[in-house]
């Protein structure tokens, strides 16, 4: 599966998650790295009236600075944004976010390929894009443009995702750098800090 | 790859365009919500070529409505937020109602939910008589939608949900008459609605409020604009007045937010 080796460093790391992937979320937080020198996105799909369980969920478990991501917010080093429950959440040249109530995409708001497409563009080859379990095929067009920017595609491996649909549509339709397991998944990102 | 076909050099060339020639001005809006606009559109439209689709844009008449009504983003609910319109219900809409004559501006009002939304509420308090509610938008196509007061029967159960949470006790279909695949709200509600075009970065202030809505609009716009747009409701909100937001937009950064005072935990501010 590998790929070349991507020696730049990691400058945002984004995550995206449907059905059965809050499970792995909950996993990786307490695991990670109290300083890593990037930001971390989320964007999982839920229901609109959920607003801030999952933010309160993911901080309970990290010590990382955690919040629902304000729109014309910068993106800060060692924080976790998470993507608000029915908006879209957009990447700007100078890194700050944008939110986007528009149509919903694979119908979710807010859209993981919508997420990846934008921030593709402005990291480029700094950009690692996560995907994880999920039952639509919501982030799959968004890793070809990661791809395609020269961006690092992250997929977990379908076998050890509870709904295995999302994670397969990645690894049939796009090139990954690497396929990691959902308990491995901690391990890869504080590697990615330096 | 849709989002690769437009670069950044080429939105501004386009946008360049549109103010020239049509007189609309996207410049400060947010770059990366527009350029998504306009990929999208290239894409859904089937153009050869990025100078076809500019040249377009530019000269045909009939294709810059449509541009316009894609860019912008249209999309709306009634009753979105409940615990909004509860808070407008409770907190906001009865101090107003102390007043002789009540002056609301929706601004960006697109198809008219929220628009309905209020004047269902202003009924509710026995205040619609004396209410008057100016809905616009920069869009006209959506603005001869809202006149017409119908929406999609299939919204109609979740807001109907939104309606109840919002603190509404009525049974909401009373409030319309299903006519095929429409909802059609009461003339009674409308009666005392005007719609009118308006353009937030262009236009002036028109009339003095008690409130202001503006929700889902200003995330748009970049930090600079929205502050000319704070400016320009600040002109035309009597003192004492209210202005409302969207969920996630703030008036914190502005310069004279020192002159608002915000209303318990929702986007609602009054001039003090
Ligand atoms: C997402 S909708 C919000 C509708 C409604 N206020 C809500 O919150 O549900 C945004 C609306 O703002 C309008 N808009 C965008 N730019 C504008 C401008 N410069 N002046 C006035 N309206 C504008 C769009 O046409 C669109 O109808």
């Amino acid at each position: 599966m590998e790929k070349t080796v991507n020696k730049t460093s990691c400058t945002a790391l984004i995550i995206g998650g449907s059905a059965g992937s809050l499970d792995v979320l909950l996993e990786i937080f307490p695991q990670l790295s109290q300083n890593l020198n990037f930001p971390i996105i989320l964007v999982v799909h839920r229901k609109a009236s959920n607003e801030s369980l999952l933010t309160d969920l993911i901080r309970n478990r990290t010590s990382l600075l955690v919040s629902e991501a304000e729109e014309k917010e910068l993106l800060k080093a060692g924080k976790v944004f998470i993507a608000p429950a029915d908006y879209h959440m957009l990447i700007e040249e100078d890194h700050s976010i944008s939110l986007d109530y528009s149509e919903k995409i694979n119908y979710s708001r807010p859209s993981i390929d919508v997420t990846f497409q934008s921030a593709a563009e402005v990291f480029k080859s700094g950009l690692v894009c996560i995907l994880l379990s999920g039952s639509n095929a919501d982030g799959v067009e968004g890793l070809k443009s990661v791809n395609n920017f020269g961006g690092r595609v992250v997929i977990q491996n379908p076998n050890t995702a509870i709904m295995p649909y999302m994670p397969q549509q990645a690894v049939l339709q796009v090139q990954p750098h690497e396929v990691v397991d959902g308990h491995d998944m901690a391990t890869y990102i504080n590697k990615l800090n330096n | 790859m849709i989002s690769e076909v437009i670069d950044n050099e080429q939105v501004e060339l386009l946008l360049n365009d549109v103010l020239e020639t049509h007189g609309y001005d996207f410049l400060e809006y947010s770059h990366a919500s527009i350029k998504r606009r306009i990929t999208r559109l290239y894409a859904l439209d089937s153009f050869v070529s990025f100078a076809e689709f500019r040249y377009t844009v530019k000269t045909d008449k009939q294709y810059f409505k449509r541009f316009l009504e894609e860019i912008t983003v249209n999309v709306t609910e009634m009753f979105r937020d409940p615990s909004f319109y509860k808070a407008l219900r409770n907190d906001v809409l009865p101090v107003l109602g102390t007043y002789p004559f009540i002056r609301i501006w929706v601004a960006g009002c697109s198809t008219g939910e929220e628009a309905f939304s209020l004047a269902i509420l202003l009924k509710e308090l026995n205040l619609l008589n004396k209410s008057l509610i100016y809905a616009t938008d920069i869009n006209p196509s959506v603005l001869e939608k809202a006149k017409k007061g119908m929406f999609p029967l299939n919204y109609l159960k979740q807001y109907s949900e939104n309606y109840l949470q919002s603190g509404g006790t009525k049974d909401f279909s009373t409030y319309y008459t299903a006519n095929y695949s429409l909802a059609k709200f009461d003339e009674s509600l409308s009666s005392k609605m005007i719609f009118s075009t308006h353009n937030l970065v262009s236009d002036h202030s028109f009339n003095e409020f008690q409130l202001i809505l503006c929700r889902n609009v200003l995330i748009y716009f970049d930090k600079d604009l929205q502050h000319k747009v704070f400016n320009l409701f600040d002109n035309s909100i009597e003192n004492l007045g209210y202005l409302a937001l969207g969920s996630k937009e703030s008036l914190d950064f502005w310069p004279k937010a020192k002159g608002y005072k915000r209303i318990k935990q929702e986007k609602i501010w009054r001039k003090l």
